[in-house]
């Protein structure tokens, strides 16, 4: 892998970042509404509830954690659709660049993005609605690597399905967060589904993540060996999206998808 | 261990490690062999062979749907051949991808590049992609030598079709390619542009160590520019040979007149 290469992926997304206000708001104004929307909502079931239970390091939170893997996924997919918007496949496909090192790329970039995301979710959360992550503790540190890779995992599966299906089926990326979160149990745990939503639960990593978030909020602290099966199914699941990638790439060079990807299709 | 003994030793490492890590100088720039593209029943490409040699301008020509983009499109490696090989100075394309991409550019007008970033930008992109040494004098020299310097600040997307084109040739330019691919260079330029464009292709090939496989429809200007070319019909080669003897060889008055026929009627040159 060369890093100048990784460089030059990340050195275009700085480019059309620094000169366009339509893709530097989203990365604040969106995650702003989020966790403004949730911290009214915590403050009012605080309010009527009087349960003493802590709505807001358990609601606003978890909402604050799934924004943060959703904005890692979106900061992978974003950089590929750069490509697909631009018709830059073929000069970037032609070039040196390997896989690994695109995808790295496209990785590194989300990192720059959802950090500037997270940034500003923690400001806001914790100066208009006194969140603190300190009452996480250390297990932060693990419901932060674990959400990551679980976001980069997603971004990589995203930007596979639109390089396989075409510049349309970019509508099928961006809802994947939404259709994840009844699983995950980002609000709610897990004993709440169904058995056989608990099943698929155990297979995404994020449950992990909330389960262990809510054991800190009631005081018991997060199970450390449940926190590295989530992390280790996050792993498996960055391989498998990278696998698939790959997979996708060379059926698009073996079909010639690649050279005429405007076609969304060469059968 | 003598001194003697320890230099030859690390000679001879030193010149193991250079013949490992150096694409051969002396073998052919491009090496094309038993070419097959098939898409389904459609067979685009049909067992092509071909080689282009270092200081050589190659003429890819052909009716449209002849085959020649498919075959650009497998040299770059965007396209997997059904069968057959691709070697660029030796070095198969689908074995060791990034190093036999690593001395080869190309240009095309279907590939413009982007549109919302500038020409320096993009220019220092490819220039990190391509791993150009001393990149931002080569951007400088560049500019100068495509006649870009006022246009440096100012988005692909905003410039003419044959200010493009000059960017697209600039990036092809900017990795001193062993192997330049050109589909259709001067297909949107002026006529004085165009002239300009040749004559620093000439330029490029006389200068260094890299060939060029070219495509065009102006006949004029293959015969001009090329030293050979090859005439492609139905995913096969009919003809090679040097563009300014070629159509005497078949009784034609001119290259033009060659290439109508092997349009409209193929086969009357398959059988001569």
């Amino acid at each position: 892998m060369t890093p100048r290469r990784i460089a030059a992926i990340v050195l275009r997304q700085f480019y059309l970042m620094r000169g366009s206000p339509s893709r530097v708001l989203p990365l604040f104004v969106w995650v702003v509404i989020d966790i403004v929307l949730w911290g009214f909502i915590t403050k009012y079931l605080t309010s009527i509830t009087g349960s003493g239970f802590h709505f807001v390091p358990a609601l606003l939170g978890a909402a604050l954690l799934w924004d943060f893997l959703t904005r890692v996924m979106q900061g992978v997919t974003m950089a590929f659709f750069e490509d697909v918007w631009s018709r830059n496949f073929l000069n970037v496909f032609a070039s040196p660049i390997s896989v690994p090192e695109y995808l790295s790329g496209l990785i590194v970039s989300s990192i720059c993005t959802s950090s500037l995301g997270l940034i500003m979710m923690l400001l806001v959360a914790t100066l208009a609605f006194g969140l603190s992550f300190l009452s996480y503790g250390t297990a932060l540190a693990a419901f932060l690597l674990v959400l990551f890779l679980t976001g980069i995992a997603l971004g990589i599966l995203g930007t596979a399905i639109v390089l396989r299906l075409g510049p349309a089926a970019e509508w099928f990326v961006w809802p994947i967060p939404a259709v994840l979160s009844p699983f995950v149990g980002v609000f709610y745990p897990l004993s709440t589904l169904p058995k056989w939503m608990q099943v698929v639960s155990r297979a995404l990593p994020p449950s992990y993540v909330f389960e262990g978030m809510r054991a800190v909020v009631a005081g018991q602290g997060a199970s450390a060996s449940l926190l590295a099966i989530g992390f280790a199914l996050a792993v498996l699941a960055i391989l498998l999206a990278c696998l698939f990638f790959v997979y996708v790439y060379r059926y698009a060079v073996r079909t010639g998808l690649i050279a005429r990807y405007s076609a969304e299709t060469v059968s | 261990m003598g001194a003697a003994v320890r230099d030859s030793l690390l000679s001879a490492c030193l010149f193991t490690i250079d013949r490992l890590t150096t694409p051969h100088s002396n073998s052919p720039v491009l090496s094309v062999s038993d070419l097959c593209k098939s898409y389904g029943e459609t067979v685009a490409v049909d067992r092509i062979s071909f080689e282009v040699d270092a200081n050589e301008i190659v003429g890819l020509l052909g009716p449209n749907g002849a085959g020649k983009t498919t075959t650009i499109n497998m040299v770059l490696g965007v396209v997997e051949p059904t069968s057959g090989s691709i070697r660029i100075r030796s070095v198969d394309v689908f074995q060791q991808r990034s190093r036999a991409l690593s001395c080869t550019n190309f240009a095309a007008v279907y590939a413009p590049l982007p549109g919302n970033l500038t020409v320096e930008q993009n220019l220092r992109i490819f220039g990190m992609i391509y791993a150009v040494s001393d990149l931002s004098a080569r951007i400088e020299e560049l500019l100068r030598q495509f006649d870009l310097v006022r246009f440096r600040h100012t988005k692909c997307g905003v410039l003419s079709s044959g200010e493009q084109t000059r960017v697209s040739l600039a990036k092809a330019m900017l990795n001193r390619p062993q192997l330049l691919l050109l589909d259709e260079p001067t297909a949107s330029l002026d006529p004085a542009t165009a002239r300009d464009v040749r004559r620093c292709i000439r330029e490029f090939v006389a200068a260094g160590t890299g060939g060029v496989l070219w495509t065009s429809h102006n006949m004029n200007e293959v015969e001009e520019v090329c030293d050979r070319v090859l005439f492609l019909s139905r995913g096969k080669i009919l003809l090679e040979g040097d563009p300014k003897t070629l159509p005497r060889e078949h009784g034609k008055a001119n290259l033009e007149e060659l290439f109508i026929t092997i349009a409209r009627e193929p086969l009357t040159l398959e059988l001569t």
